[in-house]
């Protein structure tokens, strides 16, 4: 699938989504937004190792299983994130990360 | 052998001054005092029977009497071999002790249900004098120094609290401070001793200490301080608490002041009990002194010496008759000291030893009855000032009989106790120092003068003018004065060379007339002087006082030992010690503490922005430390 596509290509989109997620998640102040910034930072990493791992070492997999984990261990991390976020939500009628600073000093 | 009563001694006077101090006010007062007293009784058939049970059931052991431990169990342990016990020690002059403290005990007890009557705080004077029964009966029982110690201080806290009994008048309240001060002053001396003591020979325990064996003292050989010998050194330190509990010159000063007290308060504590603690101390500790610290000894005897002289002088000018007791008090202590100063150890050279705990046995006597004969005076006229009275033996005839024969008694009139003791001591002396013989002689002659100077003045004279007629006290203060009476005439035939020695070991004495009889005439002229210028109010006391001039001030001044250590303490302490101290305290010490705690502060002011909460913040500082740790990495290494 990848054939004729050079690494560097690749690698740039990844970066790019990678950087795209860093500034939402400074910038935005949606927290749900702020999990899909996670989920863009996340998914830059998956695309890095099923790419090094098909480009440098073609014979082996563990690129691609490691991929596969990041991909469960961020549903997981999502679910909960959500729990959070509902609760924040009921406490504070409210999912602005502004309003979400009494956990200061 | 059997001495399990022995602990009541102890646990009675402890557990009525907790019901008395806890519980007195929800009586009335007649109760915590009929409490008290009876606590005591019980406690001086105790301390009889033990004294009859010692001396003369189980009597000597391989010709000496031996030291009892009674009771003992651990309290601290430091090391295995270095512990602190509490106990009981039974030998000749702690059951000595036992008698003489549980009898003026009980007779000051009974005496002040009817001296302290309808006095506020009755219940609490009870508790306080129960405390004090509790802690000089626990000290005379010790079998370490270190249990000493404790209830030497305890003696020191009931001292102080009885001293300051009325509380609302600010020169007790000033007395009892002084007291206490200057007698924990003289603690820290004996603190450090006992610290060099067991230091060097690994022990508290006074079966070791003084023992047969001399062995434990073998460490401290070769060892010297400034020139001293270190058991010298700890043997002077030891004597400086007991010259503080006994007001030895130069620590004299907070005895007469603290007559501020009740008067059966001075009767108990300060004549006839705790301040001889330090006699007793150096009695208990008597081997240690004379085989390891004999220079020790002679200071003490020399300072004994000097303060019978120099409170017997005093004593003659001073007008307040309980003043007059107290300087009489620490010339008779002056004498215990010299006493044990000169004392030898074995047989008959041990009789200086004798002596002492012989006149410390009589001087309780006497000395009580003295103070509870001043207190039925006072109860009787309102006054402690000699000017305020004059010919009271009308009035107070019984009172006035006992009275003169304490006087007689403390002069050494033949026959009488104190003759006998007083006479021993003269005995010891002149076998040892002839200089220090001829002070004790002189002060003989002195102290009969300022006792009848006293008694005349009292009993004999013009009659004031009273406010009221005087009236004899009643019979629960003069019971306990015709008790004592008896005591003081009768206490000296008890043979003490047979019971009390300091080898344990009984000797035989014998009446030296060549002293005893020098000294009975030197008493009686004493005596003629004072019925000379007393008998009849005259103005030739005057005239005597005018023509010595600067010296009467002086001595009436106490030779202002008193301003000096106001001076040394406010003026040289104060300003050159104690100014730049406080500076340096206030200034360097709080300065470096309050520096830190201002840098913390103010930091945290500084620093507690970085966390606001802000997520996007923590985030944006994320990944710039981030992105400058890559840089890091990538260029520098």
């Amino acid at each position: 699938m990848l054939e004729g596509i050079p690494i560097t290509h690749v690698l740039i989109v990844s970066a790019f989504m990678f950087f795209a997620g860093v500034c939402g998640f400074i910038i935005r102040r949606n927290m749900i937004t702020i999990l899909m910034s996670i989920e863009l930072i996340l998914n830059a990493v998956n695309i890095n190792l099923v790419v090094f791992n098909k480009y440098l070492f073609p014979d082996q997999l563990q690129g691609h299983f490691f991929a596969l984990f990041v991909v469960g261990i961020a549903a997981a991390e999502a679910s909960v994130a959500i729990a959070l976020i509902i609760n924040i939500y009921r406490r504070l009628s409210s999912i602005s990360v502004d309003k979400v600073n009494e956990m200061k000093y | 052998m059997n001495y399990s009563l022995t602990i009541l001694i102890l646990l009675i006077p402890f557990c009525v001054f907790l019901f008395n101090g806890l519980l007195g006010m929800k009586f009335k007062p007649v109760i915590s005092g009929l409490i008290g007293t009876t606590g005591l009784g019980i406690i001086t058939v105790i301390s009889y029977l033990t004294a009859w049970q010692y001396f003369f059931v189980d009597g000597m052991v391989d010709g000496s009497f031996p030291k009892v431990t009674a009771m003992s169990m651990h309290w601290l342990t430091l090391t295995p071999s270095l512990t602190i016990d509490m106990g009981i020690l039974l030998d000749p002059i702690s059951v000595m002790m036992l008698v003489v403290i549980s009898t003026v005990s009980f007779m000051v007890h009974i005496y002040s249900l009817g001296y302290m009557k309808g006095e506020k705080g009755f219940e609490r004077f009870y508790a306080f004098l129960s405390l004090f029964s509790f802690s000089m009966l626990g000290l005379v029982v010790a079998t370490n120094i270190f249990q000493m110690y404790i209830f030497w201080e305890l003696v020191g806290v009931s001292s102080f609290l009885l001293i300051g009994f009325y509380y609302t008048k600010d020169s007790a309240v000033a007395a009892s401070k002084k007291a206490f001060i200057v007698t924990r002053f003289a603690d820290l001396g004996f603190l450090i001793g006992i610290l060099v003591l067991s230091y060097f020979t690994k022990t508290f325990d006074f079966n070791v200490l003084t023992g047969e064996d001399h062995s434990i003292f073998a460490s401290t050989a070769g060892v010297s301080f400034l020139g001293m010998s270190v058991m010298t050194w700890a043997a002077l330190l030891i004597f400086m608490g007991g010259a503080g509990k006994s007001a030895m010159f130069p620590l004299h000063i907070w005895l007469p002041d603290a007559m501020e007290g009740p008067t059966p308060v001075s009767a108990l504590i300060h004549a006839a009990t705790m301040v001889v603690a330090g006699v007793f101390l150096v009695a208990r500790m008597f081997p240690v002194f004379y085989f390891q610290a004999p220079d020790a000894l002679t200071v003490i005897s020399y300072v004994g010496g000097f303060t019978s002289l120099f409170a017997a002088v005093i004593a003659c000018t001073q007008y307040d008759i309980k003043r007059v007791l107290a300087f009489s008090t620490l010339s008779q202590i002056g004498y215990m000291m010299l006493a044990l100063g000169v004392s030898g150890y074995e047989g008959h050279e041990g009789v200086g030893y004798m002596a002492s705990m012989f006149h410390l046995f009589t001087h309780a006597m006497f000395k009580a009855l003295l103070f509870l004969g001043a207190g039925s005076i006072i109860h009787a006229v309102h006054s402690n000032v000699m000017q305020d009275m004059g010919g009271l033996r009308k009035y107070l005839p019984i009172t006035h009989m006992t009275f003169l024969i304490a006087c007689l008694t403390i002069a050494g009139v033949p026959f009488l106790s104190g003759f006998f003791s007083k006479d021993e001591i003269l005995v010891a002396a002149f076998e040892h120092n002839k200089i220090l013989f001829a002070v004790e002689f002189l002060v003989a002659g002195l102290t009969a003068f300022y006792m009848f100077r006293l008694y005349f003045n009292i009993f004999w004279g013009k009659e004031k003018h009273y406010h009221h007629t005087p009236h004899e006290s009643p019979l629960t203060m003069t019971i306990p004065l015709m008790i004592l009476a008896f005591g003081s005439i009768f206490a000296g035939y008890i043979p003490f060379s047979k019971l009390v020695t300091a080898d344990s070991m009984p000797f035989v004495t014998h009446l030296d007339y060549a002293i005893a009889i020098p000294s009975v005439l030197i008493g009686l002229i004493g005596i003629g002087i004072a019925w000379l210028l007393y008998k009849k109010e005259s103005l030739i006391p005057e005239k005597i006082s005018k023509a010595l001039g600067g010296f009467y001030q002086a001595v009436y001044h106490k030779f202002y030992i008193d301003e000096v250590y106001i001076f040394i303490t406010k003026k040289i302490i104060f300003n050159y010690v104690s100014r730049p101290v406080a500076w340096f305290d206030r200034h360097i010490v709080d300065g470096t503490m309050n520096g830190i705690g201002w840098l913390t502060v103010t930091s945290s002011k500084g620093i507690k922005g970085l966390q606001s909460g802000n997520l996007p913040q923590y985030g944006m500082v994320f990944v710039l430390a981030a992105i400058i740790l890559v840089l890091v990495f990538a260029f520098l290494i």
